[in-house]
């Protein structure tokens, strides 16, 4: 199989809907692969260090955009910045307006605008990424500053940077972990890939929200397929999801029951399959060998 | 007052908790669903909607024949959305924040104000409580600009006459989770009693203290994974307001899109009692500042 991946093959698993069990099984997965880096791109709820437990070789700050401040020495209190700003950052305040940081878009508006260059425009700092080591090898993550904003710049640096090391450890997989939602890191975490591993749930909120992540994988063209999570919950809905999967045209990956050894896994700090050999960790193998081969369709 | 109900960690049952406490609030009362990503509300309070309306972002739109290449506007952009190379002018419409800065700043008027669409706001009624939402356009990045729209809307709706808000905010908490929640007078972070959980309602806690609101956590599936949950919430002054039990039978009701209030009289009870809580915890407050 190795020999046909002739590229590096980047997997995400995202869901669109949260807490369905993207990081239970991209922890998993880290297990069941070899030679791959792993990566975390949910920098905003970051959790699968909470399963790999990696020990930091490396830790970087991350600085992205800027922010208003006003100068109350050089501030004649002329009210002008509160006009410009579209995003209602800017109060009246004494002796001089103030900036909410949490409004402040950092679009530096106010700062070219002021008649008297009374503010002043500092780099944010927003949070910190590590490289690690893990039980599994290779780890890429990150911790975005709670409150910050969820900065796909982020999400674009650890993609390089796990990139990098794939390359330098002559690996040709990287597995990645994303983030809820459709929003920018979601997007910053798709663009490019090779393969979007999509977990959900058979319930109406799985449902929806899978229909609107894979809206998205068609719209930059990134090859998915889906695994439905608990899938007993709701065979009914189970199968109404996978009659969609097959429209259009979205890999089957698998079915796996709702099973209280997944938390149990969790609480333990391992991986579903390193707790138990049997019954759902079978399913989840299963799982990861059909991902690898819809991963090498794209590649060959 | 204003409630809103947030988590850190998705999928904690954020949506569940909302649907349940509209069912039961007995007060006029508005649901809005913010998580403009990915939306959910409607799918269980199923709202006879009243109306939509697509939502838009102003971003610069550039004559070239009044351009003298000068480059005020790209050295002023901070998101690479409008650069100057050579004697070609370019946009770039997705990356825009729509801050005005160019179209302001240019010497020439080569810019002037065009559109992006950012989204859906529909509006409409569930039983007795209005209801209003946002949805995001697929591609569409950035979340804050629709939510600012759809807040815009909510202050229309509740402008007359005394009444609640209960958001249903989207999960994390970074940008889009402020902004749901910066406004309200009360937040409720619901999680759940494993290490995720427990991790992301750290960093919620954290998120959110700057904002200055009286926080309340709703323990859900009590009774999976440990009790580190309720230790921190001791340790760190947070209350644990309610408590919804792991119950196989809940998540199936769930997933037939059952609101959990309104699967037996004890979820009632339990909801009301929860109702009465988020009340007591907004004391003194009464009006508010700004929707």
């Amino acid at each position: 199989m190795d020999a046909r991946r002739f590229e590096l093959v980047e997997i995400v698993v995202l869901s669109g809907k949260g807490g369905t069990g993207k990081t239970s099984l991209t922890a998993a997965f880290a297990h069941l692969s070899s030679n791959r880096v792993i990566c975390d791109l949910d920098v905003d709820a970051p959790d699968l260090h909470l399963v790999l437990r990696p020990e930091k070789t490396k830790t970087e700050e991350f600085y992205s955009g800027h922010e208003a401040r006003i100068s109350a020495e050089k501030c004649n209190a002329c009210g002008q910045c509160m006009e410009v700003c579209r995003f209602g950052a800017i109060s009246e305040g004494i002796p001089c307006p103030t900036v909410n940081p949490l409004r402040c878009e950092g679009c530096k508006v106010c700062v070219e605008l002021c008649p008297v260059r009374a503010i002043d425009f500092p780099e944010k700092h927003c949070g910190q990424w590590y490289v690690s080591k893990t039980r599994f090898g290779w780890m890429v993550h990150a911790q975005l500053f709670p409150g910050e904003e969820n900065s796909g710049r982020l999400v674009a640096l650890l993609r390089q940077k796990a990139k990098e090391l794939a390359k330098k450890e002559g690996f040709d997989l990287i597995l990645s972990d994303g983030s809820p939602g459709i929003g920018c890191p979601v997007i910053s975490s798709l663009s490019g890939a090779s393969l979007a591993v999509i977990v959900t749930e058979p319930t109406p909120s799985g449902h929806h929200d899978l229909e609107r992540v894979t809206e998205l994988c068609e719209h930059f063209r990134i090859p998915a397929g889906v695994i439905i999570n608990k899938f007993d919950l709701n065979e009914d809905k189970t199968e109404q999801i996978e009659s969609m999967c097959v429209k259009k045209g979205l890999h089957l990956l698998g079915r796996l029951p709702h099973d209280m050894a997944v938390t149990h896994a969790m609480v333990a700090g391992q991986t579903i399959t390193e707790y138990q050999k049997h019954g759902i960790s079978e399913l989840v193998r299963q799982a990861w060998s059909n991902i690898e081969a819809a991963a090498m369709i794209r590649v060959a | 007052m204003i409630l809103a109900v947030a988590s850190g960690k998705g999928g904690t049952g954020k949506t569940t908790v909302s649907a349940s406490l509209l069912s039961v609030w007995g007060k006029p009362v508005v649901g809005v669903d913010l998580d403009v990503e990915e939306p959910n509300l409607h799918l269980f309070v199923r709202p006879e909607i009243a109306g939509r309306e697509k939502a838009f972002m102003e971003i610069p739109v550039a004559d070239e024949t009044k351009c003298t290449y000068c480059r005020q506007c790209s050295d002023l952009c901070q998101f690479k959305a409008i650069s100057v190379l050579g004697e070609v002018l370019l946009t770039f419409p997705e990356m825009c924040h729509g801050c005005g800065g160019c179209i302001s700043i240019c010497p020439e008027g080569a810019l002037s104000a065009g559109s992006r669409e950012l989204g859906e706001i529909s509006w409409g009624r569930a039983g007795k409580a209005g209801f209003l939402m946002g949805r995001l356009r697929v591609g569409e990045a950035m979340s804050p600009p629709l939510m600012r729209a759809v807040k815009e809307k909510l202050r229309g709706m509740t402008s007359h006459g005394a009444m609640d808000v209960i958001i249903d905010a989207p999960p994390g908490v970074s940008c889009p989770a402020i902004n749901a929640v910066m406004d309200s007078d009360v937040i409720l972070l619901v999680t759940e009693p494993t290490p995720f959980g427990l991790f992301d309602l750290k960093l919620a806690r954290q998120a959110f203290t700057p904002l200055n609101k009286p926080m309340g956590v709703v323990v859900n599936r009590a009774g999976v994974g440990t009790s580190d949950v309720y230790d921190y919430c001791k340790g760190s002054g947070l209350a644990v307001i309610a408590e919804i039990p792991y119950d196989r039978s809940i998540a199936e009701a769930y997933a037939r899109g059952s609101i959990i209030a309104e699967t037996s009289s004890g979820f009632r009870d339990m909801f009301i009692e929860m109702a009465h809580k988020v009340r007591s915890m907004n004391g003194g407050s009464h009006g508010r500042e700004e929707v």
